[in-house]
Formats: structure tokens, sequence, C-alpha cells
């Protein structure tokens, strides 16, 4: 092979070194790439022309999840399916594994109509269709854009406040039914031990939605507008300070507000937590647990409850997407036993398919039955048209109006920029 | 052959990890790139122009003014004094050039979760807390607390702990260098030991150390990201221009056309100050 005949200069030895040298560098780039997910072979081993998926997880936090995660994949016999469980900063490695076809081919995640417009995941429609009308409205719209359906929900959590039931009767307060209730209520069960409520670390940016929601407003119009920018969610916004400023709220605590941690540990009376967090608290406190939604701004306003959650996608840069859409409708949509095993055995999530929800008993006492009737009346899910780069400016002006005590209105105003240049670009 | 076998892998790496990415993201700061790396709208100087005019890219620039304009004057104090302590020491002078040594083989992410769970947490058990409480004060939240700004002693001090010792190497290397000579014709002259030696042969004596570690802890507080990341998170108070590049480009966010702009308008302003220092310190000039 005349191309490859080493130059004159060049002895055999000098041309070992050489290719020993890029061989080397092959594999140090190659063992840059991190744990995909992907066996590091070729991966065919025996199994004759069976695909090979990646199924990409955040880690959750309760036991047994990543072995039953293994579990599921190990049951599938039509391709091989390897799990990628991944702790902290799963959103980032998400993002940049879906760049490339190195990435996932399922995974879970939450919509946002980015993903779509530039093509990260393929509709589903064809199998959702037969059980289309087995799944909630907010779950089926939260996961679509332009009529097509793109991920399948796999959990509904959630978001709530949970409270030991003792401690307010030791106070004698009721449970809180309005913010300036909740205000005075955490002031009220703050000892120099306990603080009376924790809403995470970063001083109560998971509460910006419910807070919205419950002064009626939204992120979004239906038309695709801001919807966060009357004086009501001004108000809305400005209670959050009051309540971050009566140094009744617990911070810097060890664990966040995902985690059961800071209550069990009796380091707050109530906690913004989601209903996953409902086992490892009834080990803890048993009955003595209460539970109520994101109270109403005012007499005009509602409860809100967040219904947040997991849904799983197919990547549209996979290499096998229709065998990674048989995975998912296996998975997702016919395995009922692994769902309600998923939903109920770990963490407590609703199992989004409403057949699979009324049969669900672990859900059909105590605070977790609560929490679930709560969510039918009060919930609200993510509209798919918000993106991660408005979210940020939102949290920033909530920054600045919590923790800075700076004028929502203002703050408003330039939040309300951000989101405007970004639904014109996705919106024209 | 032989100078190619041993640059070879150093410029190819340099080639691929540096140079590459580098021109690459030239490109897609001219380039509408949300979710890829391969863009094909182009919008010229936009994304400039849009981070030029963004008030959290201007207000990152701020915080890491600030944090510079703590980290570097008491890096250089604290090093230097720590210097000369050291030097100073008659016995085991080795043992507490290691022991102030090894903090510099920690990683900034561990530091950093220690301040965060242990230290600096927010609850009556953390340490700083309990120190507190021993003088009857209340607990602070340490990384949530803005007004006042209790989240920059945190900040601060893990990076201190942290980069003090290497700085302290350069400045007993730099003391080591100065001739005892010098000190002698100074006592002859009648200068007394202790300030005046120290400002008049000392100091003089260790400019060019001096130069090179604030150029060192400047560049290094530019590049200011782990201790921000991990401590404070993404959120606008504390959020040094790599960790706002970060999240706009790498994180959920996936807006590389604005990161390369950003990343770019931060190498320009690096650039500049580096160019800056050297008109005014002479650092880094043929002959130093």
């Amino acid at each position: 092979m005349p191309a490859h005949v080493p130059n004159a200069g060049l002895t055999r030895r000098d041309l070992l070194k050489r290719t020993g040298g890029l061989a080397a560098l092959a594999a140090f780039t190659a063992a840059c790439g991190g744990n995909t997910g992907r066996p590091s072979s070729g991966g065919d081993d025996g199994g004759g022309a069976k695909a090979t998926l990646s199924q990409w997880y955040h880690q959750y936090g309760e036991t047994g999840t990543q072995q039953a995660a293994t579990k599921y994949a190990k049951a599938y016999t039509d391709a091989n399916v390897t799990i990628a469980w991944t702790p902290g900063d799963y959103a980032a490695k998400l993002s940049s594994g879906l760049l490339s076809n190195k990435g996932p081919d399922v995974f879970e995640s939450q919509l946002n109509i980015g993903m779509v417009k530039s093509n990260q995941v393929v509709a589903l429609d064809d199998i959702i269709a037969d059980v289309k009308d087995d799944f909630q409205p907010g779950d089926l719209a939260t996961n679509t854009v332009d009529g097509k359906v793109y991920g399948i929900r796999m959990i509904v959590d959630p978001q709530v406040i949970f409270y030991r039931k003792s401690l307010l009767d030791k106070a004698g307060i009721k449970p809180p039914e309005t913010i300036d209730d909740l205000i005075s209520a955490a002031k009220e069960l703050t000892t120099n031990k306990v603080k009376g409520i924790f809403v995470g670390n970063d001083g109560g940016l998971a509460l910006g939605g419910p807070a919205l929601w419950s002064s009626g407003g939204d992120r979004l119009t239906e038309d695709h507008k801001p919807g966060f920018t009357d004086a009501r969610a001004a108000q809305a916004f400005g209670k959050l300070h009051e309540l971050y400023a009566s140094k009744s709220v617990l911070l810097g605590a060890p664990t966040d507000w995902t985690d059961p941690g800071a209550i069990n540990q009796g380091l707050t009376a109530m906690q913004w937590i989601g209903m996953w967090a409902v086992p490892g608290m009834q080990k803890a406190f048993g009955d003595d647990l209460g539970v109520i939604p994101f109270p109403a701004l005012d007499a005009q306003g509602k409860p809100a409850v967040y219904s947040g959650g997991w849904t799983q996608f197919v990547s549209a840069k996979s290499a096998n997407v229709d065998a990674a859409k048989k995975f998912v409708k296996w998975l997702w949509i016919d395995k009922e036993d692994f769902q309600e095993d998923w939903s109920l055995n770990y963490g407590f999530h609703i199992p989004p398919r409403k057949s699979l929800a009324a049969k669900a008993s672990k859900l059909q006492s105590g605070v977790a039955a609560e929490t679930v009737k709560l969510t039918a009346d009060y919930g609200h899910t993510d509209d798919p048209a918000w993106t991660p780069k408005m979210n940020t400016a939102f949290n920033d002006m909530l920054t600045n109006v919590i923790k800075k005590g700076a004028d929502p209105a203002a703050e408003i105003t330039k939040a309300e920029k951000t989101v405007n240049d970004e639904l014109s670009r996705l919106f024209g | 052959m032989s100078f190619w076998l041993f640059v070879g892998p150093f410029v190819a790496g340099l080639l691929i990890f540096s140079y590459l990415p580098i021109i690459w993201s030239l490109v897609l700061s001219f380039f509408e790139a949300y979710n890829t790396v391969t863009p094909s709208k182009f919008v010229g100087l936009q994304n400039y122009i849009d981070m030029l005019t963004d008030h959290n890219f201007l207000s990152s620039l701020g915080t890491f003014t600030i944090f510079a304009v703590f980290i570097v004057p008491l890096t250089f104090v604290l090093s230097l004094a720590l210097a000369l302590l050291v030097n100073q020491v008659k016995i085991a002078r080795a043992f507490f050039r290691s022991v102030f040594f090894l903090p510099t083989a920690c990683s900034y992410v561990v530091a950093s979760l220690i301040w965060k769970l242990s230290i600096f947490n927010g609850v009556r058990f953390g340490l700083a807390n309990t120190v507190l409480g021993w003088f009857g004060a209340d607990g602070i939240a340490w990384l949530s607390t803005v007004d006042p700004p209790w989240y920059w002693i945190p900040l601060v001090t893990v990076r201190l702990w942290l980069q003090l010792g290497f700085y302290m190497i350069l400045f007993i290397a730099g003391l080591q260098r100065i001739s005892p000579t010098l000190y002698e014709a100074a006592y002859v002259d009648g200068a007394k030991p202790g300030w005046q030696v120290f400002r008049y042969i000392t100091l003089p004596q260790l400019r060019a150390t001096s130069v090179a570690v604030l150029i060192l802890n400047l560049i290094a507080a530019y590049q200011a990201f782990d201790e921000f990341y991990n401590l404070i998170g993404n959120q606008n108070y504390g959020r040094p221009p790599l960790v706002y590049l970060y999240n706009i480009s790498l994180g959920s966010i996936q807006d590389l056309g604005h990161g390369s702009a950003g990343a770019l308008i931060l190498a320009v302003i690096i650039m500049i100050v580096t160019l800056l220092q050297s008109r005014i310190f002479g650092f880094g000039k043929a002959g130093d």
C-alpha cells in the first residue's frame, strides 16, 4: 500500500513509536467520554442483531431506585438496555449528551420547546395513541408542542407543604390558608432550635411558580405572553420576601428542600417538598404529618400545587429510534407492574395513568391521599413553551426580590424583557 | 525526529483541546446556536451586542471585581507574612513549609463541600455557628444571606486556605534568593531589624516575585468557578463570569452562541489586563 510507506527518514522503530503515541492519544481521548451508559466494547456480545440502547436517569434519592431501573432494563428482551445513573448536575450532562449521537437513546427529563425546535426528541404519538385518554390532560399538555406528544409521563411529583401536626398543635395554630397565615405561622413556630419553615437553601425559588399561581397568574398565558406581570403577581413575590425576611425560614441546611433531611432532623416545623419524600417522613414521624397546598394569596386567590414529575423521551440522534420507541412503549405504557413499582415502592409518586392511579392503594390513605386530592384540585403543570432561559430570568427576578428586597415591579419588568425576547425568537 | 516525538503529543493536545475549541468558539459566537455546535443561522455581531448589554453578564463582571478586590491583596499580604514567618523559623522549617503548602493539594470541590456542609452551614451545629453560639450570638446562614453579604466570608476563606501555601512557597523562594550581604550591609549602615529592613531591603528585592504573585493571583481570580459553583450555585448575587457563561452555554440553557461571545469578551478583557500590567510592572518582558 504505497500511501502508507513511511518516508525515507523514518525507521521502522520510529514508525512504531509514532503510531504507539497516536494510539495512546486516541485511547486517552476515548477515555474522556466518561460514563455514557454504553458498554465499552462493541456491545453485540451474544445478542445477535439486538439493538443496544442507553437509558439515562438522574439520581433518585430513595434507596432501591437504581436497582429497580436496572431490573426493568434487564427484563426487556428485544434490545440490550444499559442504564446511566447520574448523580449531580443531570441537566447539564443531559444537555451535552443530546448534542451528539454518543448521548442517550432514551432519557428522562422535562420537555421544553427548545428540544423540539432543535430536533432533539422524536414525537411519540404512535405509541401513546391507544392509551391517550388514560393520561391526565395536564400531563399530556406539558409534553405536547404543536399538537404532537413528545414524551410519556413516568411519574407525577406534586410539591406541597408538609408540616408536623404536633408542633402546630402545641403552638395552637391552624394549618395556614393564606400566605399571610403561612408567614405568621412560620414566625410562631420558630424557636431557637427549630425554624418555622424550610423552602430551600436558596431562600425559596421553588415557591416562585406556586406563589404566582396563588395570585391567579401564570408564567405564560395560553397565547404565549408573559403572565407574571400584573400587580397581584408583584404582591405575591413581595410576600415571598416577607417570609424570607421574617427570620423564620431555615437557610443553609445540610440537605436541600428536595430531601426530607431538614424536617426529619427536627430543623424545621414545615417544609416545601414533593410527595416522593412521604415514606421517608412517615418513617420519622408516623402520623405526625400534615399537608397543605401553597396557600392562596388572599380571598381572591386559590391555593396551588406544583404538579411536577419526570417524562421519558426518545433522542432523535439515537441510531435506533424505532427500537428506543418500542422500549419506551414496553416500559412506560405496557408494563403496568413496573410502573406501579416505580411509583409506589421507593418514594411516593402519582402514576400518571388514571387506571393505575385508581388502583394505587398506598396513595389511598393518610397524608398521601390528601396530597393526591390537593393535586387534583389545585395542580399546575409546566408549560413546554417556558424555556430554561426564561426560567433563569424568572429565578434571577425572584432572588433579587426575595433576598435583596428589590422592588418586585421593577424586577418583573427586567424578567419580562428576557421572556419577551425568547418568545419572539420562538414564536415570531 | 526526537523533537517531534517529545513535542508532538503536547502540540497535538494543544491543537485538539485548546486551539480548535477557541476557533470553534469564535465561529459559534457569530451564529444563533441553541442546542447545537453546528449552527446554520448567522447573526453577525448580535451575540456580542446582547452580551455587552446583558445586565447579568455585566453584574457577573462586577462580582468578579469584588472578589478580586478581596482575594488578591489578602492572598498577597498573608502569603508574604507566612513566608516571612516560616523563613524565620529555626527548627522544623521543612515541616512548617509542608503543613502550609498541603491545602494546595486539596481539590476546590472537596474544600467547597467541607466549607458548605460542615464549617459554614446555616444551622446551629455548623462549626462557625457553634463558635458564634459560645459568645451568645445567633447563628448565621452564611451562604444564603445577602444583606449583609456574609457569603463572601466562606467564598474568600476557602480560596485563601487553598492557595496561600502555594504563593507562600513562591515568596520563600524569592526570600532565599536575596543575598545575606545586603542585610549585613544594612545593619552596618545602622538599619534596624524589622520594618526598616523589610521596607528597604526585603520588599524591593522581592519585586519580581511580588509581581508574579499578583498577576497569577488575578488570573486565578478571573478563572474562579469551582467554589462559586459549589457554594452558591446559579444565583445572581454570587455568579462570576465563568459560572454565568457555563450556565448559559453548558447548563440547561445550551445557548452556545451567546456563551461563546461572552467567553471571547472575557478573553479580550484578560488580554488587555495582562498587557496593561506588562506596561506598568514589566512582568513577562524579555530579560526578566
